[in-house]
């Protein structure tokens, strides 16, 4: 595809979640109490955004993974919540 | 158009999803054994489950016309009660001859647990013994690339396991190139808001090609969308695709994977 077709098919979508995402974050810091490694591990990957080259969507992924390869001694629940507890360390060391 | 939806939870479906889906051009179903909500108490429950797949189902599906396939599994989200898990993987042989098993699924990992480890490698060993094809379950967010590389690494620690008759499903842009470049087949499940959008999909397809890619809808009791499979299909449509090369994907290829197994024909 051409970038103009690209932009004249996507632009709007885009537009709408990049709001969404600025909205999240004012209500977020708008709202009392503390935070949690989710806000810490959400705010790294948006720093891959404004990167120059492609793969930006790997790297979100990669950056709100569990990176690690050892099993856990056992499973305490069944949900996930999108972001690695550690990530918030290895984000803002 | 026509397509088939290889992941499909249908017993958590209305007849008037099944309705839609013929209407849309889906040519068959495939039900791999999953999570009921809760965990079940003990492996009648799941023997009940396995007939509800290999006969309730099969016969629901054919009031519309709609070839039904299964397959059958201790799903990895009540994979930690190893007592549980010997029970049921005792019980799964008894069904593997029904004319609509296609194999071993979807097994994998959930939280990436040393039991849920230990019951996935059982599973691969009865697929093994069983000359069964596999479907695996990848985890969810931030332990999908973890789980993926674990799973990985059990399939390839098992000879008598040929990687062109596994689907690792659920792959993401992080994951999916790990996937093809072990041989295995890669499924991208379509959702609203987790695991792969309709354009996200298109773009792993366009980066990585349609060789051994497959794409699904996975719906069930959650969010989820029985027609995204050909919503996609008008994405791709939206983007230039041809309708030989949408074919391909959403037909062509799961038919290819699925054909290994000679029990899945189509009228």
């Amino acid at each position: 595809m051409k970038r103009q077709q690209v932009l004249d098919l996507y632009f709007m979508d885009a537009r709408c979640k990049l709001i969404e995402l600025a909205a999240f974050l004012d209500r977020v810091q708008r709202a009392s109490g503390e935070a949690d490694f989710r806000l810490d591990g959400f705010r790294g990957a948006l720093r891959h955004l404004s990167e120059g080259d492609v793969g930006r969507a790997e790297r979100v992924l990669h950056s709100l993974s569990d990176p690690t390869l050892e099993p856990i001694p056992a499973a305490h629940g069944k949900g996930a919540i999108g972001a690695w507890p550690g990530a918030a360390a290895a984000t803002h060391p | 158009m026509r397509y088939i939806e290889p992941h499909g939870h249908m017993v958590s479906r209305t007849t008037d999803d099944y309705l839609d889906m013929v209407t849309a051009g889906c040519a068959a179903v495939c039900e791999p054994a999953f999570w009921a909500g809760f965990d079940r108490s003990s492996a009648s429950g799941f023997r009940d489950y396995f007939r509800q797949l290999t006969e309730y189902e099969p016969a629901r599906a054919a009031k519309y016309g709609l070839p039904h396939f299964c397959w059958l599994c201790l799903n990895p989200k009540e994979s930690e009660d190893l007592s549980l898990a010997a029970d049921v993987l005792k019980l799964i042989p008894e069904f593997l001859d029904r004319p609509n098993v296609l194999g071993i699924g979807e097994i994998g990992l959930n939280k990436n647990s040393r039991n849920e480890l230990r019951v996935l490698e059982q599973h691969v060993d009865l697929a093994a013994r069983t000359g069964q094809m596999i479907l695996v379950h990848t985890p969810h967010l931030e332990d999908k690339l973890k789980g993926t590389r674990l799973i990985l690494d059990v399939l390839k620690a098992e000879p008598r396991i040929q990687p062109e008759r596994v689907l690792i499903d659920h792959v993401e842009e992080h994951t999916v190139k790990a996937v093809l470049d072990r041989g295995h087949w890669a499924g991208m499940t379509l959702y609203p808001i987790s695991k792969c959008t309709p354009a996200r999909a298109v773009d792993i397809l366009d980066v990585y090609g349609m060789e051994r890619l497959w794409l699904n809808s996975a719906c069930d009791w959650g969010e989820s969308v029985p027609l995204a499979i050909p919503r996609t299909a008008l994405e791709m449509r939206r983007r230039g695709w041809t309708a030989e090369a949408i074919d391909r994907v959403i037909y062509q290829n799961p038919v290819r994977f699925l054909r290994q197994n000679p029990r899945f024909t189509l009228a």
